[in-house]
């Protein structure tokens, strides 16, 4: 069974209709990435999936559960987490934290017992900055571990969303553009740590312009233009369309 | 995520986690408390008279308002402009509710946080939607509104003339002397300071931080940020609350002033002054801003002009406030 299904989405902003009409399945276990020029609306869908935005039509459907509208941490609960490429990472804080911050669902949120300080809460604080320590070290942050956030390079900051929407245990991770704005030898880091979020039973969805990342790390990929799909298989199936082809590189005259 | 193997996390991984005495007494919730308690036992020493008392004791109530509203503001990152109104109502109540129907002051005390805090959730929901500076005019709204209440409902709270209220008396002991007081609001504001360091230092106290510092990553991790936001709101509310109280049995009368959108305004001061997001900023905060003009009357007419260019050299240069600019300072010349 698919753990995401996604049925006859559109969103419209204004007169714009940024996703148009779409449907696909992701099932569990693999990488999947999903591509497409500029503006084709792969941030957007993002923002649906993820209930950031409420779709105008269709449904989203999580682990065979409708979840339309679901508000985003309703769907962290469910199990789904998510990076953003245009990095939202809190700067009151140091590294380790926004991490911790990630941890939320697994701690006990409630007022009171923060507030009269109960013995388990620092116990199971503990516990949870040495899983984010090891989240860290897994993203290959060891040594930012108590900077302030606003000090930490861009690189760092990328990894550092990763870790901690890892952090919230998830079974479905979307990453929006992990590799954008970082080198060669930084991105090729960014895939390794993709892989073996994917080794570990994570399901991976990825929005990605690096194409030599996307053709190398993806099971499977979406092609999005103009909001609506335009085709979707193998990385080796992708590559030889002609269509994917010609929106990318436009059409021949 | 948890059960990972070793070489996935990337080996040794770093568990420096200081506990040695010293380590320790650098924490807030260690060594600041006791410098706190230090500071609160040793005052009254250098206190010669009644007047240096009532200071005292003012400094300590409004420590213990913006302490909450720090909270709100500083570590949230909500502005609320009608503080003042919280407190208001919760002096009103227990003004009312013990002079004139002869209630226990601790109970009309409790009760008026209750209701106070029943208030602030009620609005809070549709109020903390907005935000900036919409947000901040929904509050202001919401003081003023308190505040004309207060105004008009002439037979129950005296009017603008104001209403004579009972003393302070538990359990048939009556809080009459000035040092009384200074215990009692020395004790409260210990217990306020170690409440919200628990907070902060808690998963409730990172959601907080979170929503100031990215509400959509909060969300997307998990935190029901209204939910926080309305918590944070509550409790800060019910913190003015309890201050409201207590200081109308302490100045044995009470006015609409109290609840006054200028008092409000003068919260927020002391929270941004002292330092966002620093509970010993509060308190710094409103123990200056509380004694200064005390200590300028003797500049007469020049005295709200000199407050105000004093207020404004100390932002400029200590922009993020007294006690996180002091301490970025300190921990700079450390590194030294």
């Amino acid at each position: 069974m698919s753990l995401l299904q996604v049925s006859k989405l559109s969103k419209d902003f204004g007169g714009v209709r940024a996703i148009d009409d779409l449907s696909f399945d992701i099932g569990p276990g693999v990488i999947h990435s999903i591509i497409g020029p500029n503006g084709a609306g792969k941030t957007t869908l993002f923002n649906l999936i993820t209930g950031v935005y409420v779709p105008s039509w269709g449904e989203i459907r999580f682990d065979g559960k409708p979840v339309t509208g679901k508000k985003p941490f309703e769907l962290a609960r469910m199990g789904m987490s998510r990076t953003f490429q245009n990095l939202q990472i809190c700067h009151n804080m140091t590294a380790l934290e926004n991490v911790m911050v990630g941890r939320h669902l697994h701690l006990d949120g409630r007022l009171l017992p923060s507030l009269f300080r109960l013995p388990r809460i620092g116990r199971a604080d503990r516990a949870a900055e040495d899983q984010c320590r090891e989240l860290m070290a897994f993203v290959g942050l060891e040594k930012y571990w108590d900077w302030d956030a606003d000090a930490m390079p861009y690189g760092a900051l990328k990894r550092l969303e990763i870790a901690r929407a890892l952090a919230a245990e998830p079974r479905l991770l979307l990453l929006d553009e992990p590799a954008a704005g970082l080198n060669d030898s930084e991105s090729r880091e960014i895939d390794e740590v993709i892989k073996k979020v994917a080794a570990r039973g994570v399901t991976v969805v990825l929005v990605e312009h690096d194409m030599k990342m996307v053709m190398e790390i993806s099971d499977h990929i979406l092609v999005l233009d103009y909001g609506r799909k335009l085709t979707e298989g193998t990385p080796q199936e992708v590559r030889q369309n002609p269509d994917v082809i010609a929106a990318y590189l436009g059409h021949a005259a | 995520m948890t059960k990972a193997e070793p070489t996935l996390g990337g080996g040794g991984v770093a568990r420096r986690r200081d506990t040695g005495l010293g380590a320790r007494l650098m924490r807030p919730r260690t060594g600041g408390l006791l410098v706190l308690a230090v500071v609160i036992c040793l005052l009254p020493l250098f206190l010669q008279n009644n007047f240096q008392y009532d200071v005292a004791i003012k400094i300590g109530f409004n420590a213990i308002v913006v302490v909450g509203l720090n909270l709100l503001i500083g570590y949230a990152g909500q502005i609320s402009l009608g503080h003042a109104g919280f407190l208001g109502l919760g002096a009103y109540f227990s003004a009312i509710t013990v002079t004139k129907l002869g209630w226990p002051p601790v109970l009309s005390l409790v009760l008026a946080a209750a209701v106070v805090g029943l208030l602030a959730f009620v609005v809070a929901r549709p109020v903390l939607r907005l935000k900036g500076h919409y947000l901040a005019m929904a509050t202001l709204g919401l003081g003023i509104i308190i505040s004309i209440v207060l105004n008009q409902e002439a037979q129950l709270t005296g009017g603008p003339d104001g209403m004579i209220v009972d003393p302070f008396s538990v359990f048939g002991f009556t809080f009459a002397k000035a040092w009384q007081w200074y215990w009692l609001v020395g004790g409260l504001l210990f217990v306020a300071v170690w409440l919200s360091l628990n907070i902060i230092d808690s998963p409730v106290g990172r959601a907080l931080r979170a929503v100031h510092g990215s509400e959509v990553a909060a969300e997307v991790v998990g935190v029901d940020t209204t939910r926080y936001k309305v918590l944070v709101f509550v409790v800060s509310a019910v913190f003015a609350s309890v201050v409201g109280s207590l200081e109308a049995h302490y100045i044995m009368f009470l006015s609409p002033n109290e609840a006054s959108f200028f008092h409000s305004v003068e919260l927020v001061i002391m929270v941004v002054l002292g330092g966002m997001a620093s509970t010993f900023g509060a308190v710094v905060g409103a123990a200056i801003l509380t004694a200064l003009p005390q200590f300028l009357t003797f500049l007469e007419d020049y005295e709200h002009l000199i407050f105000g260019l004093i207020l404004m050299l100390v932002m400029i240069f200590l922009p993020k406030g007294i006690v996180p600019s002091l301490a970025a300072l300190l921990k700079r010349g450390g590194d030294r």
